[in-house]
């Protein structure tokens, strides 16, 4: 038995040690706004904040996130929408969507790093994350001006 | 088109043989004939509650909520937004007003936007007797009631039947207004929800809706001029943008119900054959293992969770039945090397002039390309979730064809098509990946042994690369002459494995006809040539292959537009300047001279910089690239694009402009570094580390300019993808002198 923080709620889960936290969020706990993409960190369409740390969930085993925060996409903006969120939206970056999720969590932990990143930064950082639709550029977009937005430029 | 074919339930073709010379859709049958029942004309009939109307197949009002409904799959393009938003337009809605729902299968959602494919006319011609053939194609395409996402069909399909809709059911709506308050419809106006009256009181469409449903609908509606619009063609909102960047948007493998237990499974990578037998003695004793199940091509875990079921189906020990197509991969190439014969011919798609007598004129050029079979993958891996009762099948699952889904479910577990629900998701992505039936099949047969529990299947994502049925394998062999400074001949001959028969056969039809994918980039040639001629070979006994985002232009395109920028090199032309006076259609010399115009073309670079131009028509859209790439000491980086496409009217500019960047992204990703080859008879790339296309670091500025010169509304989902890959190859040879003549790119020079 495990337990662990999910955006301020307590969760308890007996699962066995290896198990990657993305399943415990998406089959245990039910939390599916965290996606399922490649299973080996190629991809990044899983990444969550663990103490708010950028990591790919995919790779984190219950064992090591036990007594830890977990932070999804759901919490990142405390109860409204994060700067990110916004510009995201205001940029319309996502056509499916289903990568989005682990961009926007992505971003945001550059954005506490670098709070006005360069497109070099961006890249550096963001080509850990696949977008098979092909909206790079908008993203790289959207990390700017939510840079302006949280002050960073 | 007197002799367009005839059908009988559920096993009926379409195909080109009534018109002859050019090409045609292809014959593809659709299982059933469409019925003239009520339920059949409008399938929201059916299950509408007390005081609701159902005005058309896409509205439906009740006191409560209105809403619309998208009947194309969403699988990123933006459909489940757009579809709406057309009815919005002309139904006076405003988003926040409706609910969107996705289509129940149904013949009342047909797709008319075929007809200009299935037509044997090329896009531009608007001959009386291309329309003519175009106008057969729609009455064939009613008959058959074909619902189906693809071939970029979703704008062409909705532009105006949607808009009437919406229009269908305001007027019906104002005249309902008007008779229950003594005044003319004349008098009526409609705003965001409501009918107006003319002292101004506004009475909302649900308080209508149960006296509307009782009123002859008004069919007789006059379509509102765009300049009109109050949302479309301006920069809008995607509806689904905020649930998307909320987390709350539930795509297919979200889904969940109580009791459901998680399935994953291990299928015989050699496509399409069975599995001999298994030992699951080890996956048997893992943890969270509950039931381990045998299907046709594999074996199938049930777990109380995905990551479970999937570990345990890994320690699987399977013996599969071997590959019919050839195990290794150079075999492959030897095959697609050796169908350049009678005997293989597809179709003679063009023979104009004397080709024969112009290529012993002047100086002949030849070539070899290759295009490899590469996989789909979008994102969200194959999954679903299903239940099985002794009384039918419920599906729920992200598909671009659902009619299909009910026939291959039910074939699957011994059922009729019509005892199959089928619900429509969200799709993360598919790229012509959701037309295939893997998931859908394999779900049937697990959920079939477990009847009365919910089943969600996921599958691995090394399971969905071994199970993906590729983009055909393609091979180009061109000819061709210059003399003077001029092009005097060209022969261009393709041999592929045949995508779309292939998708048709596994649909359930067995087409005669050519695949008439493999003439685009070929057939649709626009540039003129007094002597042309041009072949398909449809390569047999390969792996299947399936339509891959832009599909035959995907390959075709990079070998005719790398031909013709070798042709114009060799006459020592401008590739630009070239191909602008080449070009017969006004409207397609208009793009080359845009994307020129945007780029600032002024010739040759130097500096290790070089720049490459591309044209191909797809699905009836018009796209010319312009790449522009710096050999670095890193090797090739990709600087900047430049895309002017040609949509006849663009609908919803934000997503058109972001459409067309995906699809340049998805054209140079994999042309740089993607593939998938066969050895011991499944493919040896199971993961985005072995198959990895773009990368943000990689992805270049991308400026986009729609034109609206077309005389129809077109779609934008595939046709840029065509242009990139060779613009980046003729790019490449401008910066280093080195032609690229074989797709991944990477094998032959490095990329940043």
């Amino acid at each position: 038995m495990y337990e662990l923080t999910v955006n301020g709620t307590k969760h308890r889960v007996d699962v066995v040690p290896e198990m990657p936290l993305l399943w415990v969020l998406r089959d245990e706990l039910g939390l599916t706004s965290t996606k399922y993409g490649c299973g080996i960190a190629q991809c990044g369409v899983c990444t969550v904040q663990i103490d708010g740390a950028a990591v790919r969930s995919c790779q984190a085993r219950i064992a090591d996130v036990a007594g830890k925060s977990v932070t999804t996409i759901e919490a990142v903006g405390g109860g409204k929408l994060h700067p990110v969120q916004e510009a995201w939206i205001e940029h319309q970056v996502a056509q499916c969507g289903y990568c989005q999720i682990g961009q926007m969590m992505q971003a945001i932990s550059l954005l506490d790093v670098n709070p006005n990143p360069s497109d070099e930064d961006i890249n550096r950082v963001m080509s850990g994350n696949l977008c098979r639709c092909g909206t790079y550029e908008r993203i790289r977009a959207a990390i700017h001006t939510a840079a302006a937005k949280m002050g960073g430029a | 088109m007197a002799a367009m074919p005839g059908f009988s339930r559920r096993t009926f073709i379409f195909g080109s043989a009534a018109v002859a010379g050019g090409v045609a859709f292809g014959s593809y049958g659709r299982a059933q004939e469409a019925s003239s029942s009520a339920a059949a004309a409008n399938p929201l009939a059916a299950g509408l509650g007390p005081e609701s109307a159902a005005f058309n197949p896409w509205v439906e009002i009740s006191p409560e909520k209105i809403i619309l409904i998208a009947q194309h799959a969403d699988i990123g393009q933006g459909m489940g937004s757009i579809q709406p938003m057309m009815i919005a337009e002309e139904l006076d809605l405003e988003p926040g007003q409706f609910e969107v729902r996705f289509a129940a299968p149904s013949p009342a959602y047909y797709n008319t936007g075929f007809a200009h494919e299935l037509a044997p006319f090329m896009a531009p011609d608007q001959s009386p007797e291309a329309e003519k053939a175009r106008a057969a194609a729609l009455e064939w395409l009613r008959k058959a009631g074909l619902q189906m996402t693809g071939g970029s069909s979703a704008i062409p399909d909705t532009y105006e039947k949607l808009r009437r809709a919406g229009a269908m059911a305001r007027e019906t709506l104002k005249a309902t207004a008007a008779k229950r308050n003594g005044v003319a419809v004349a008098d009526l106006r409609t705003e965001a929800g409501h009918v107006i009256l003319p002292d101004g009181t506004k009475i909302s469409y649900g308080a209508l809706a149960a006296d509307a449903a009782k009123m002859p609908p008004v069919t007789e509606v006059k379509l509102r001029d765009p300049s009109q619009w109050r949302l479309l063609g301006k920069p809008m909102q995607r509806l689904d943008t905020r649930p998307k960047v909320t987390g709350e948007l539930q795509f297919g493998i979200d889904r969940k119900m109580d009791g459901m237990v998680y399935a994953a499974v291990k299928l015989n990578p050699n496509k399409g054959q069975p599995i001999k037998s298994y030992d699951a003695s080890k996956a048997q004793a893992m943890p969270g293992v509950q039931k381990i199940v045998k299907v046709s091509n594999g074996v199938a875990v049930i777990a109380t969770n995905s990551w479970y079921a999937m570990k345990a189906a890994e320690q699987i020990d399977c013996e599969w039945e071997p590959s019919k197509y050839p195990a290794e991969q150079a075999d492959h190439w030897k095959v697609v090397s050796a169908s350049f014969t009678p005997e293989f011919l597809g179709k003679q798609w063009r023979n104009d002039g004397n080709v024969e007598a112009g290529l012993k004129e002047g100086k002949l050029v030849e070539a070899e390309y290759r295009a490899p079979y590469v996989a789909h993958q979008p994102l969200e891996p194959l999954s679903g979730l299903g239940i099985v009762t002794d009384h039918g099948m419920e599906i729920w699952l992200g598909h671009q064809t659902p009619q299909s889904v009910q026939d291959i479910a039910a074939a699957a577990i011994g059922m009729k098509p019509e005892q199959v629900i089928f619900h429509n998701e969200w799709s993360g992505g598919s790229f012509g990946h959701r037309l295939e039936f893997e998931n859908v099949r394999v779900l049937a047969e697990i959920a079939n042994q477990m009847r009365g529990t919910p089943v969600k299947l996921v599958f691995s994502r090394e399971q969905d690369f071994l199970q993906d049925i590729p983009r055909q394998i393609a091979m180009g062999r061109y000819k061709g002459s210059i003399k003077d400074g001029k092009i005097v001949a060209a022969d261009f001959q393709v041999a592929a494995t045949a995508p779309f028969k292939g998708l048709l056969e596994r649909m359930g039809t067995h087409p005669k006809d050519p695949d008439s994918q493999l003439a685009v980039g070929i057939w649709n040639m626009y540039y003129d040539i007094p002597n042309y001629h041009a072949a398909s070979y449809e390569v047999q006994g390969l792996s299947p292959s399936t339509t891959w985002r832009s599909v035959g232009a995907s390959a075709n395109g990079f070998f005719t537009e790398s031909f013709i920028d070798e042709l114009i090199h060799a006459a020592g032309r401008d590739p630009l300047q070239a191909r602008i006076e080449l070009c017969k259609i006004p409207i397609y010399r208009k793009l080359l001279e845009t994307v020129g115009e945007m780029a600032d073309w002024k010739g040759p670079l130097g500096n290790g910089k070089g720049r490459g131009v591309a044209f191909v028509e797809a699905f009836g859209t018009g796209v010319a690239e312009i790449v522009e790439v710096t050999m670095t000491d890193q090797g090739i980086r990709i600087d900047k694009v430049w895309v002017a496409a040609d949509v006849g009217k663009v609908v919803d500019p934000v997503n058109f402009e972001n459409q067309v960047q995906g699809g340049v992204v998805w054209g140079l990703g994999h042309a740089m570094n993607c593939e998938l080859t066969y050895a011991k008879g499944g493919v040896q790339q199971t993961n985005y580390n072995h198959h990895e296309a773009m990368r943000m670091y990689q992805c270049p500025v991308i400026a986009v300019r729609g034109l609206e010169n077309d005389y129809t509304a077109r779609g934008i989902g595939e046709p840029p993808v065509p242009p990139a890959a060779p613009a980046l190859a003729n790019a490449i040879f401008a910066a280093t002198g080195k032609r690229i003549r074989e797709m991944p790119f990477n094998k032959f020079i490095d990329f940043v």
